[in-house]
């Protein structure tokens, strides 16, 4: 069963397409990478999908069911999008972590502010907060972070406010988790210990799509590899097609940049 | 100098209920002019053009004319020209008429600091609120208010520390505040005439205030270095 289908996705700013009908699925529990150089639309599309840009055209399914559709204007209703969004976590290039609220905080928010529309949230208020409290302390943990949970993210190291940042996606439970170049803002050590959590949540078979320069990393660790350029999608295989054998002359120039073989 | 300490008690009792004046019309522009000024930040940053383009000209015209002559316009124009004298010729007419033009004018000056707090708050934050599935105005009090209160607390500030000043020019519609009342006593009053040194006694009571409000303020912006 496919996770996540995306057929036909168009998108212009003013005169620009960024994307020119861009279509491919996602099974559940694997990990895409998408590569390519800079302004090949990489990010657009990730955008797209969490609805930082509405696609001109196109379609989306999430689990078989629609959460986008180009000809549909209902689907641009803003508690509509609000609602399909939460299908996908994001992970910033820049973290974008809240800076008056501790890494603890920056998990439990979104998390509270959704349990205020509960019904019963007014008799069990205590017990739901202490369960947020609880899973956010948990996936912190898991990150690595369980000494860090009182500190604001400028005390924080990039490496560590990257990793609340996954924990705070994370926190809403995603079916897709979608990371755009998480480690451009980052130094190789840093980079490191990020990329050290993305590899165990691929190994706890979260979904998740990278947009990424590490191409060690989207070799190593992703079971589907999209190579993107201008626009278009020129390859989509497994990383020992796109990687060991590439059709395309573009693909093999981009690649010949980081593998010297 | 026996003169001196003789009238001394009466000029300051005559003071202090000036500056209590002084201090109403302080607090209650503060009061108005705060939440008038988020309200036409939001305005001058509409998605409609004409919203936008309206309330553009209206800060304009207060931001570009002197606050002395909006209080005048304010306090006579109805009874002039409307032949309806609304604010009444007491005191508590002349304050009503001071607050309502100290109130607009001051929104203006703050919308704009408020604007300018608000469009400094990167975009990278309403993004992450969004992709968190929260709603705008979630995003507006839990991400970005406190942020944009940091930045703007130096600005707004400066215009505190001068709006406290600015209350005597409501002594041109006769508002019985600390200038008026200092500069009674050169015309005469209560016994006395042609003393001018009460008028410089007013100046403490300004430096005072605003020395108060510095460590106020000072104090607020310590509280809010906690994040960056």
């Amino acid at each position: 069963m496919q996770i996540l289908e995306a057929e036909h996705i168009c998108k212009s700013f003013d005169r620009t397409e960024v994307l020119k009908d861009i279509s491919f699925s996602l099974e559940k529990s694997q990990v895409l990478s998408i590569i390519g150089s800079s302004g090949s639309g990489k990010t657009t599309l990730l955008r797209c999908l969490n609805f930082l840009e509405t696609p001109d055209q196109g379609i989306i399914r999430v689990k078989g069911e629609t959460v986008f559709d180009g000809s549909d204007a209902s689907y641009l209703k803003e508690s509509m999008i609000r609602k399909n969004r939460l299908h996908f976590g994001m992970v910033f290039q820049s973290f974008n972590l809240f800076p008056q609220y501790t890494a603890l905080r920056n998990v439990m928010l979104a998390k509270e502010l959704q349990a205020k529309a509960r019904p019963d949230y007014k008799e069990k208020k205590k017990q739901i907060l202490e369960e947020i409290r609880a899973e956010a302390e948990e996936l912190l943990r898991q990150m690595g972070l369980e000494d860090r949970m009182g500190n604001y993210p400028h005390q924080l190291s990039g490496g560590q406010c990257q990793r609340v940042a996954i924990a705070r996606a994370l926190a809403l439970k995603p079916d897709i988790l979608c990371f755009d170049e998480p480690t451009s803002a980052l130094d190789p050590e840093l980079t490191g210990e990020v990329l050290r959590v993305m590899k165990e949540l691929a190994a706890q078979k979260m979904t998740m799509i990278i947009v990424t320069h590490e191409m060690t990393f989207a070799r190593d660790v992703s079971d589907q590899v999209l190579f993107m350029d201008e626009g278009y999608v020129l390859e989509h295989g497994s990383p020992d097609e796109v990687f060991g054998d590439p059709k395309e002359e573009r693909t093999k120039q981009f690649l010949s940049h980081f593998f010297a073989s | 100098m026996d003169l001196f300490l003789e009238q001394l008690p009466v000029v300051i009792k005559s003071l202090n209920i000036g500056f209590l004046q002084t201090l109403k019309l302080f607090f209650a522009t503060l009061l108005g002019a705060l939440p008038l000024g988020l309200a036409i930040s939001f305005g001058s940053r509409s998605r409609i053009s004409i919203i936008r383009y309206i309330f553009k000209v209206f800060i304009w015209i207060i931001r570009g004319t002197p606050l002395m002559i909006q209080l005048l316009i304010i306090y006579y124009f109805p009874g002039l020209v409307l032949h309806n004298a609304i604010w009444g010729g007491d005191e508590a007419g002349r304050f009503a008429a001071s607050a309502i033009a100290f109130i607009i004018n001051y929104a203006c000056y703050f919308s704009e600091i408020f604007r300018g707090g608000i469009q400094s708050i990167p975009v990278g934050q309403d993004e992450a609120g969004l992709v968190l599935g929260m709603t705008k105005s979630q995003i507006f009090f839990k991400v970005k208010l406190l942020q944009m209160v940091k930045r703007i607390l130096p600005p707004i500030s400066n215009e505190i520390l001068t709006l406290v000043k600015d209350t005597s020019l409501a002594r041109i519609i006769a508002l019985q505040e600390i200038i008026w009342a200092g500069q009674a006593f050169m015309k005469g009053s209560q016994g006395i005439s042609g003393a001018i040194w009460p008028l410089f006694f007013t100046a403490v009571y300004y430096l005072v205030c605003n020395g108060l409000l510095t460590i106020v303020l000072g104090r607020c912006e310590k509280k809010l270095e906690f994040f960056v």
